[in-house]
């Protein structure tokens, strides 16, 4: 306790808005990642919904991100099961759709190659899951390993090596890309 | 590796879908507690902030749009988001009242923000102090039941949470110069001379 007459700077917890504004596109970017564009958006919205609840119990002082991104991990595992009782045999595989399904959104960016966009997008998405949840947490969610292994459980190690693989098993793809 | 990046490009046009998504699945969950708009007046633009019991603030330009945002979080609760909808009557009234066609407001207010006295003067010159009179900080102490209270009944004007619906800009100095006010002296002689013609 401060001693009566000393103020101590006490973090103040930002308004919920500025959270949204602050950390939205990222997550954004680990559910298109992680679960596929389809079902992103209901990712993202199921992860936003259940930190509002929580927010005012989160302590002010604590990673923001990271407390996101692991609600982001478990409302990603939820979408999924959920997609994948709803889904229907299809002649076409998901990671395909997967890719289709960016094709316009790439072509409106300018500055970036579009197909390049796609390749990778569909390099992300045929990564083993182990793989593509550590680039997505670290690259996207701008998590250290330490935080990515408390998410994905293991180590900070083995979080690198899977992030690592994941990385380089891209890269194999962007290089033998015509 | 930020062609990595590149590739899940996020717009402005997905973040408001997901936004206003966020907001309605909110008021839904009962866990909108602070809603808030900019509105667009001609004392410039006003943050609107609004709790389920009522309009809890008006915010003027001048006090940092921001600020008053980290107030409410402060104050109220954490749980604050844009829903312009939660808003559209009081914006409404406020459009009709700065066109000259609305002498009062009638939306639910909510008072948390404003306690003790200085609540029990703000009551006051809601319910007392109509449109186009004025009345002087000392009157306004003697309707609150405190006459020697002038320098509270000021206290309690110049933080008036709630301002231009709650009249504190009808409030001035026994001379007739205008006095502190939250929005600046400007706006205080522009709600007076509105109110005036």
């Amino acid at each position: 306790m401060a001693a009566p007459g000393k103020l101590e700077p006490v973090p103040r917890k930002p308004p919920f808005d500025a959270v949204v504004t602050q950390h939205g596109p990222a997550v954004l970017r680990v559910a298109r990642a992680v679960v596929g564009p389809v079902d992103a958006d209901d990712a993202w919205s199921e992860t936003f919904l259940a930190a509002l609840r929580a927010y005012p119990d989160l302590p002010a002082d604590a990673n923001v991100e990271a407390w996101l991104v692991t609600i982001a991990h478990r409302k990603a595992i939820d979408v999924v099961r959920a997609a994948s009782r709803r889904a229907v045999p299809m002649a076409e595989p998901p990671e395909r759709q997967h890719a289709t399904n960016l094709d316009m959104s790439t072509d409106r960016d300018a500055g970036i190659d579009p197909d390049a966009g796609i390749d990778l997008v569909a390099a992300v998405a045929a990564l083993p899951d182990k793989q593509r949840r550590a680039v997505a947490y670290h690259y996207f969610g701008g998590l250290p390993y330490a935080d990515v292994a408390d998410v994905l459980g293991g180590t900070a190690t083995a979080a690198r090596r899977a992030a690592a693989d994941g990385i380089a098993a891209l890269r194999l793809t962007m290089g033998a890309r015509p | 590796m930020t062609e990595l990046t590149a590739a899940y490009p996020v717009t402005d046009a997905d973040l408001a879908r997901l936004q206003a998504r966020l907001t309605s699945a909110a008021a839904d969950a009962d866990l909108l507690d602070v809603a808030y708009r900019l509105h667009d007046t001609p004392l410039g633009t006003l943050l609107l902030a609004a709790t389920p019991r009522g309009l809890v603030r008006v915010a003027f330009a001048v006090e940092g749009h921001d600020a008053v945002l980290q107030e409410l979080a402060d104050r109220v609760s954490p749980r604050v988001l844009p829903a312009p909808g939660r808003l559209d009557a009081v914006a409404r009234e406020l459009d009709e009242y700065f066109s000259g066609g609305r002498a009062s407001f009638d939306v639910p207010l909510d008072w948390q923000l404003s306690a003790g006295f200085r609540r029990t003067v703000l009551e006051h010159l809601a319910a007392e102090v109509g449109y186009g009179a004025t009345a002087s900080y000392a009157a306004l102490a003697t309707l609150a039941g405190s006459p020697r209270a002038v320098r509270a009944v000021g206290s309690a004007c110049a933080t008036n949470p709630i301002p231009v619906v709650v009249p504190c800009h009808r409030v001035v100095r026994s001379d007739g110069s205008p006095g502190r006010y939250r929005g600046g002296e400007q706006a205080k002689l522009a709600l007076l001379a509105l109110e005036a013609a």
